[in-house]
């Protein structure tokens, strides 16, 4: 195809994936888009959760996306991170690498950070030790067995810890911090993972003014050197930080551009907007 | 190996090897001295019937602590883990049968219960067990094989929680009803018994009974510190954060059934090497031990004594141990009553067993003394 192919090998660092298997060396980001979806259905039962969606993220672009419940979006978080199989259509990560025929854990490791929407951190473990786990490195048994923490990855560690603002909380237990900062805690967890592309699902759920604010700070600074994917129901939250918003309805795009043209698309205002 | 030689040393804190280094010595000094070179009549002698006694809840509590890694660390209960602890057994026992050699019944090359069924040669399986070197393999092998091939396909299932536990005790169950058959050469309800020597010692003496027993000791020891190395490892924090949040950690990239497969083989090969020390002392191993009362009995050791405590796994052995020898004689017949009235009473009372109690009645006492101003507070 292209003669001048971009290959980014730091995407994948080690190599191997955590289960063994090696995946195609580098992340493929030429044509400038990091995620492809073409066609993906998915049904449960019957009920068609996903309906021939097509989503395409360029690469360090910072995507919203609403809709309202039972849209789709946990569940194209799902088939994004390998928790679910797609019935039918394909998931590109860059040009080369097929997501659909990878685990969830070797997704995690070729460049993909998810959020879940209840904040799911390591509670019995301290905040360091949270950031630790998470962080960037061979993740296979022998590996941890004999893991010792370098000063670089020290310093990785406590410079997370202060973007996330925990720096003082870092040796407390997880599970005593507020909502907010295990929201915080999660992200910095996937920051350690150095990912290409994250996923945040519902990242201001239960924040207060404050916290949201200063998560939609963290979300702007995020985009660039990362893609970001948020799916979020606060729509002032989403006014304040999207470039671009795709509407999901009934399993598929509804409509996609700005807030402003969102916002004033006739379909949208009868299926979500306004109600 | 640097970073592990490096790393023993900071397995525990100084008070900690100091405690450890008591009990070493109360295990290899004071019990050998007391037991072999005091005279029967001295208040300081300990019976033989106290060392084996000790002995063997020492080898229960080398059960516990693999037990405990599983469970209490990476939060996979195993209610077949009897299992693991029988076959270690059996392959001991299988090297004890052939040595000894004709003193049986029928002076015969083969064991007595062969010579019953009338068989006329040992079973291929049984081939090489006279050597010592192939039973202590089989110690290691037999429970680590089917552990591995048993993990392989349950954890590959992402079978989990209650029915994990069903399955393991199903599967103890099974091997127990396949070893209760004459025709599977194991002696049937019988198993093995009447041992003679082991390694060319007559197996009855004190002396042999002393050595099995520091054996069985500096196994504990080492058990425990290997636990220790792996829990605090960054190993053992992906297990205890496998138990806490699975998917997280398999969206963080790491694979859960590695981990799972490594620990849970790791587990059953130490209650492998227990049951191998637990046959020559009490003298006996046979089908009972893979009952499955015997490896839910494992779990309430590891809960009385507190789950995700390596201290705690080893008392909890200790306690239910000795109450039960001292129970089993008072009152026989109410022992399975009083077990289950303990396990009821530590759910309900002790969640986090005796350590946990022990921690929560030292941490109140710190409260409520005034002491020394802790730091930052003004006095």
């Amino acid at each position: 195809m292209n003669a001048a192919v971009v290959r980014e090998g730091d995407a994948f660092g080690g190599g191997a994936a955590a289960g063994g298997r090696v995946l195609t060396p580098g992340l493929d980001v030429s044509h400038k888009t990091i995620l492809y979806l073409e066609d993906i259905s998915v049904s449960f039962d019957g009920f068609k959760a996903l309906n021939k969606l097509s989503l395409d993220i360029d690469n360090g672009e910072l995507r919203c996306i609403i809709g309202p419940n039972g849209a789709g979006k946990t569940t194209m978080m799902d088939v994004i991170t390998g928790k679910t199989r797609p019935d039918s259509g394909t998931v590109f990560f860059g040009q080369t690498i097929d997501l659909t025929q990878f685990s969830e854990a070797e997704i995690a490791h070729a460049g993909i950070g998810r959020k879940f929407q209840k904040p799911t951190v390591f509670e019995r473990h301290s905040v360091f030790e949270n950031l630790e786990l998470a962080m960037k490195t061979d993740k296979r048994v022998r590996a941890s067995l004999t893991a010792r923490l370098d000063s670089v990855q020290r310093d990785r560690i406590a410079e997370t810890l202060a973007l996330i603002h925990l720096a003082g909380e870092a040796d407390r237990p997880a599970g005593l911090l507020s909502h907010g900062q295990k929201q915080w805690l999660e992200i910095g967890m996937l920051l350690m993972q150095e990912p290409r592309l994250l996923l945040l699902d519902e990242p201001v759920a239960g924040m207060t003014d404050e916290e949201t604010e200063r998560t939609g700070e963290l979300c702007k600074t995020l985009a660039g050197k990362h893609s970001v994917i948020v799916v979020e129901h606060d729509m002032d939250f989403v006014a304040g930080i999207a470039r671009k918003v795709t509407v999901l309805h009934e399993g598929s795009v509804l409509a996609e551009g700005s807030m402003a043209q969102v916002q004033n698309d006739a379909r949208v205002i009868e299926v979500y907007l306004g109600r | 190996m640097g970073p592990l030689s490096s790393g023993i040393g900071k397995l525990y804190g100084r008070r900690g090897w100091a405690a450890l280094g008591a009990c070493a010595a109360i295990l290899f000094v004071l019990f050998p001295l007391a037991n072999l070179a005091l005279p029967k009549g001295s208040p300081f002698y300990i019976s033989d019937y106290t060392v084996a006694l000790t002995g063997k809840i020492m080898s229960y509590a080398i059960v516990a602590v693999a037990m405990d890694l599983i469970w209490g660390y990476t939060g996979i209960l195993s209610l077949g883990h009897g299992l693991f602890f029988a076959l270690g057994g059996y392959a001991m026992g299988m090297y004890l049968m052939r040595m000894i050699g004709r003193e049986g019944q029928y002076r015969s090359e083969l064991p007595d219960f062969m010579v019953f069924l009338d068989w006329k040669a040992y079973p291929w399986y049984w081939s090489f067990t006279d050597q010592f070197w192939y039973a202590a393999l089989l110690v290691v092998l037999a429970p680590g094989l089917l552990a591995f091939v048993f993990g392989f396909f349950a954890f590959r299932s992402r079978i989990k929680g209650v029915y994990f536990s069903i399955i393991t005790q199903a599967l103890t169950f099974a091997f127990m009803l396949l070893f209760f058959r004459n025709d599977t050469g194991f002696g049937g309800n019988n198993g093995f018994t009447d041992f003679k020597r082991i390694a060319g010692f007559p197996i009855a003496t004190s002396e042999t009974r002393m050595a099995l027993f520091m054996l069985t000791g500096a196994t504990l020891v080492i058990s425990l510190l290997f636990a220790r190395y792996i829990v605090t490892s960054k190993f053992g924090r992906v297990l205890t954060a496998i138990r806490d949040a699975e998917s997280r950690v398999m969206f963080c990239g790491y694979n859960p059934v590695h981990y799972k497969l490594v620990i849970w083989t790791a587990s059953a090969v130490i209650c492998g090497i227990a049951g191998a020390l637990y046959v020559p002392q009490v003298g006996i191993i046979n089908p009972s031990e893979m009952s499955p009362a015997n490896s839910i009995e494992i779990a309430i050791w590891v809960a009385v004594g507190g789950r995700g405590s390596l201290v705690g796994a080893i008392l909890g052995a200790g306690i239910v141990n000795f109450a039960k020898s001292w129970f089993t004689v008072a009152f026989p017949e109410y022992w399975l009553f009083f077990l289950g009235l303990l396990f009821i009473l530590v759910t309900l009372f002790l969640p986090q067993g005796v350590v946990g109690a022990f921690d929560e009645v030292r941490k109140r006492l710190r409260e409520r003394k005034p002491g020394p101003p802790e730091r930052g507070s003004v006095a």
